[in-house]
This record gives structure tokens, C-alpha cells and sequence, in this order.
């Protein structure tokens, strides 16, 4: 793998101040184009902040961040990134149809498209139901479908997976999987360790900061561990030590 | 900005309107029952309706736009949706334009309703006739969305976003002209009510009332009148952010 490919993300040295305090303190690291990058990290570590600032609307300090080799949030890049926020942002007083039929509008793709995407996160037999009737993690997919709409070539999911069963959740993984396969880079976050081991690439934030960049295998046989919790818990020793 | 989101986003508004059959009622039914009402007050002095009743047509369409906008764009910023949509192609204008398009088409329903049940139902006697007072009537609903969208920005939950409306259309009401003829106010208020976009509402319908012709006055209240729904709309725009802290 000595490929040297644009990377679909590149950040270097990014700061963040939220709220008169700094969230991100001189961070950087790489997502890899064609795989899925996991952001794992405790609650408040900064995940969603540098997810923000990935796809162009957070408020950032100083430092770059370079999308599919682009600034962030630059124009070119609007129908390039698709984005599902961590609490679902739909319209609860719309049908799930008329929800990912106005993204879709937005985007300027088929209407075709909005089928193929509630099929997708398994939510055909609701296109006529209200999203206020939903549950959460209903809810959550008819975000994430909004953002699978046209062709994205940068999924950046920030926590999709929570609020839903094992099932559902060993689905969009595999959904993720077969995305990544056809070329398409995930940036997703996750607070559950285990899900790290369905990710290719890893970056571990705590406090605002990369505590580690690596393979799922390689972070476990640096730090002598055998799960992704235990090696973020051997990481933190090792910084305090 | 592009004509398809525009439009996308104004249709959208429709649809949550569609679905939401009690604000739906409430936007169209409150002004009629309030008209209405006025007139059963007045039901012994009809030359008090005459009067009151076309200023009060204006005021209820500009608040009543004015508050479902404030709301609806309110819950867009906090629910994360517009956030979403700025990572979208869409222009700062598409948003604002498409609001102002959808609560302007709701306007125009709104003002033709009230303003026809006051002529044709009620016996208002209005000179300058039914279509200029609707005319006027919308202007001053989509007037209120352009200060709804605007106000919106300083609002951080819904409970301040409904205190915007004593705060910020109440004072408009108390100097124009409706209960004291501007021209009679003390100096420093009459100045303020030049400034405040609801007298120049209630000075159109006004001018409506008393002139079967449309009078150059006419004119330049309607020209005021669209000049605050520009300067509200750029001012909103210029409170849209697409980052933020
Ligand atoms: N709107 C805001 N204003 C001020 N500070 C904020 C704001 N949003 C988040 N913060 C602060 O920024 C820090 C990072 O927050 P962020 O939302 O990025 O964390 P996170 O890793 O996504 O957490 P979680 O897993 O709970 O979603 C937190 O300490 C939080 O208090
Ligand atoms: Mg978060």
C-alpha cells in the first residue's frame, strides 16, 4: 500500500475554540481515501467539533483542513460530501418521502434516487409516515439516507449507529463496507469501542487531541492489548506515565 | 442561489404548512375571526370599523407571518437542519427567499380571505376597493416573515423567540397611528414612527380607505413597505451563518 493517493481528508494543525475554551488544540491527522475511518474518543473528547470543521461549518482558529483536496467547505465540494449530523436533522412534520425528496431537490438527483436510498437503511414501507411518529433510530436513518442521495465521493457520519439494535447496526456496517469497496471515503464517529474493529483506519481523540492514528491490528500490537478499549485505556497510561 | 432550491425550500415549507392543519387554520381562520369580532365591537358605529378595521387587516397579517416564521426558522437553526443545508449547495438567498415565497403565497390566501369577508361579508367601505387592500395586506405578511426571519437570529429557544413579538411589533403598534394619529404624537415618537415599518402598513390601508384612486402616497408606502422586506431580508442574510462558534 505505498500508494501515495490524495487523501480524501487532510488536516493539519487545526484549533477550535468553543465557548471561550479551546476544543481542539493543534490537531492533525489523515483520513485515507476508499476506507473507513473510525473517530473514536470519549463523550466532550471533540469528535463532533472535528467533524464540523471537516465538512466546513465550524468556526475554526487557525490551522487547514483540506477536503478530497479541496478547503474545507469549499463550493465544489457541497454535492462531493454527504453529512449526517449527530442528532438527526430531519423535518418532523414532513413524511420520510417528502423529507430525503427535499435534500434530494436540493441536491438536483432523481427522484429515483430517494427509493433507492429508504431501501437502502430499510426504510421503504415508511416512506409515507410522518418522521415525528418515528423512533430515534428511525429517525437517524432517514438523515443518514438523505445523505447517501446522489453520489458522494466523502461520507462523514457523525455517530450513526447509536440507538439501534445489533441487527441494524451489523447492517449499515456492511453497508459501509460495500460503500468503502466502490471507492467511497467514511469519516464515521462512534463512542462504542467496539465497533472499531469494522473500521480500517482508526483515530483515538481524547480532549480534543489525537492520541492515536493506526490500523485497528496495529494499535493492538503496539500497545499489547487485545481490544480497542483496553489499548485506549493503555494509551492514556502511557501519556500520564 | 439557484431557482430548483429556491424553490425546493419554499415548497418544503408548503408541505410542513399541508401537514400541520392547526397553524394552517390558525394563520387563516384568527385574522377572519378577529375582523370579525372587531366589527360586532363596533356594531353601533360603523365610521370606527371604516376606519380601524382596514389598519387592523395589515396589522394581523404582518404578526401573525411574523411568528410562524420566527418560530419555523428558529427550530431550523437549533435542529440542525439548516447546518445540514449549508453543507448543501444551497445559497444563504435560496433560504430566505424560499421562506418568503412560501409565507408570501400563505399572505396572499391569508389577506384575500380577511379582506374580502370585511367588503363583502361585513359591509367595510373601503374606497380604493378590495384588490389594493389585499395588496397591502400581503406586503405586510410578507413584511412580517422578512422581520421574522431576521429576529430569529437573536433568539436561542422558542420561549424568546414568542417574547420577540411584544418586544419588537407591540411598540411598532402603540405609535402607528392607530390609536393616536402620528401627526398628533409627541415629537420624539413621531419620529419613531417613521422609522417603524408597521405605520407605514397601517398608512396604506389607510390611504386605501379614504381615495378611490391610487394616490401617489399610496405609492410610497407600498414603496417603504417593500423597502423593509429588502433591508430585513439582507439583514437576515447577513445573520446566516455558515460557520459557526
Ligand atoms: N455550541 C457549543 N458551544 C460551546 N462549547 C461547545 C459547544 N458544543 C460543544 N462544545 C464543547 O466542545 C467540546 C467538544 O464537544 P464535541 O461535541 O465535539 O464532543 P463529542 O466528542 O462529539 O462528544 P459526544 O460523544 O458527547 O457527542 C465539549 O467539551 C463541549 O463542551
Ligand atoms: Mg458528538
Amino acid at each position: 500500500m505505498a500508494r501515495t493517493e490524495l487523501p480524501a481528508v487532510a488536516v493539519e494543525q487545526l484549533h477550535v475554540v468553543r465557548g471561550g475554551r479551546v476544543v481542539i488544540a493543534g490537531l492533525s491527522c489523515t483520513v485515507r481515501s476508499g476506507r473507513i475511518t473510525g473517530l473514536l474518543g470519549p463523550s466532550g473528547s471533540g469528535k463532533s467539533t472535528l467533524i464540523r470543521a471537516i465538512v466546513g461549518v465550524q468556526a475554526v482558529a487557525g490551522g487547514a483542513v483540506r477536503v478530497l483536496g479541496e478547503p474545507a467547505g469549499s463550493p465544489v465540494l457541497r454535492d462531493r460530501v454527504g453529512y449526517v449530523t449527530q442528532s438527526p436533522s430531519v423535518y418532523p412534520g414532513l413524511t420520510v418521502a417528502e423529507n430525503v425528496r427535499f435534500f434530494a431537490c436540493v441536491l438536483g438527483v432523481s427522484l429515483q434516487d430517494v427509493d433507492r436510498v429508504l431501501e437502502v437503511v430499510d426504510l421503504a414501507r415508511y416512506a409515507d409516515t410522518m418522521v415525528g411518529r418515528l423512533s430515534g433510530g428511525e429517525r437517524s436513518r432517514v438523515s443518514l439516507a438523505s445523505a447517501l442521495l446522489g453520489s458522494p465521493r466523502l461520507l462523514v457520519l457523525d455517530e450513526p449507529t447509536v440507538g439501534l439494535d445489533p441487527v441494524l447496526r451489523v447492517r449499515l456496517w456492511d453497508l459501509f463496507a460495500a460503500l468503502a469497496s466502490e471507492g467511497i471515503s467514511l469519516l464515521v464517529s462512534s463512542h462504542v469501542m467496539d465497533e472499531a474493529e469494522r473500521c480500517d483506519d482508526l483515530l483515538l481523540l481524547r480532549d480534543g487531541a489525537l492520541l492515536a492514528e493506526d490500523t485497528p491490528a496495529g494499535l493492538l500490537e503496539r500497545t499489547g492489548t487485545d481490544d480497542v478499549e483496553a489499548a485506549f485505556l493503555a494509551l492514556i497510561d502511557e501519556g500520564a506515565a | 442561489m439557484t431557482g430548483r432550491i429556491t424553490a425546493a425550500i419554499a415548497a418544503r415549507v408548503l408541505g410542513q404548512l399541508r401537514h400541520d392543519h392547526r397553524t394552517m387554520a390558525l394563520m387563516l381562520v384568527v385574522p377572519c375571526a378577529l375582523i370579525t369580532l372587531l366589527w360586532w365591537v363596533y356594531s353601533g358605529n360603523s365610521d370606527l370599523f371604516d376606519t380601524i378595521g382596514p389598519q387592523l387587516l395589515g396589522v394581523f397579517g404582518l404578526v401573525v407571518m411574523f411568528l410562524v416564521t420566527s418560530i419555523t426558522t428558529l427550530s431550523e437553526r437549533t435542529s440542525g437542519t439548516l447546518e445540514r443545508l449549508f453543507t448543501l449547495p444551497m445559497g444563504k438567498l435560496d433560504f430566505l427567499l424560499g421562506y418568503a415565497l412560501a409565507f408570501g403565497a400563505v399572505a396572499l390566501v391569508q389577506g384575500f380571505l380577511a379582506a374580502g369577508l370585511s367588503v363583502w361579508v361585513l359591509g367595510l367601505d373601503v374606497r380604493g376597493g378590495v384588490g389594493p387592500l389585499v395588496l397591502v395586506a400581503v406586503l405586510s405578511g410578507v413584511l412580517g416573515t422578512a422581520l421574522g426571519l431576521l429576529v430569529s437570529a437573536f433568539a436561542a429557544t422558542e420561549f424568546q423567540a414568542v417574547q420577540f413579538m411584544p418586544a419588537f411589533v407591540l411598540p411598532q403598534l402603540l405609535v402607528c397611528g392607530l390609536l393616536v394619529p402620528r401627526d398628533e404624537l409627541p415629537q420624539v415618537l413621531e419620529w419613531v414612527s417613521y422609522a417603524t415599518p408597521l405605520s407605514y402598513a397601517v398608512d396604506a390601508t389607510t390611504e386605501v380607505t379614504l381615495h378611490a384612486q391610487w394616490t401617489t402616497a399610496l405609492t410610497w408606502d407600498v414603496v417603504a413597505l417593500l423597502a423593509f422586506t429588502v433591508g430585513g431580508l439582507l439583514l437576515g442574510s447577513a445573520t446566516l451563518r455558515r460557520r459557526t462558534p
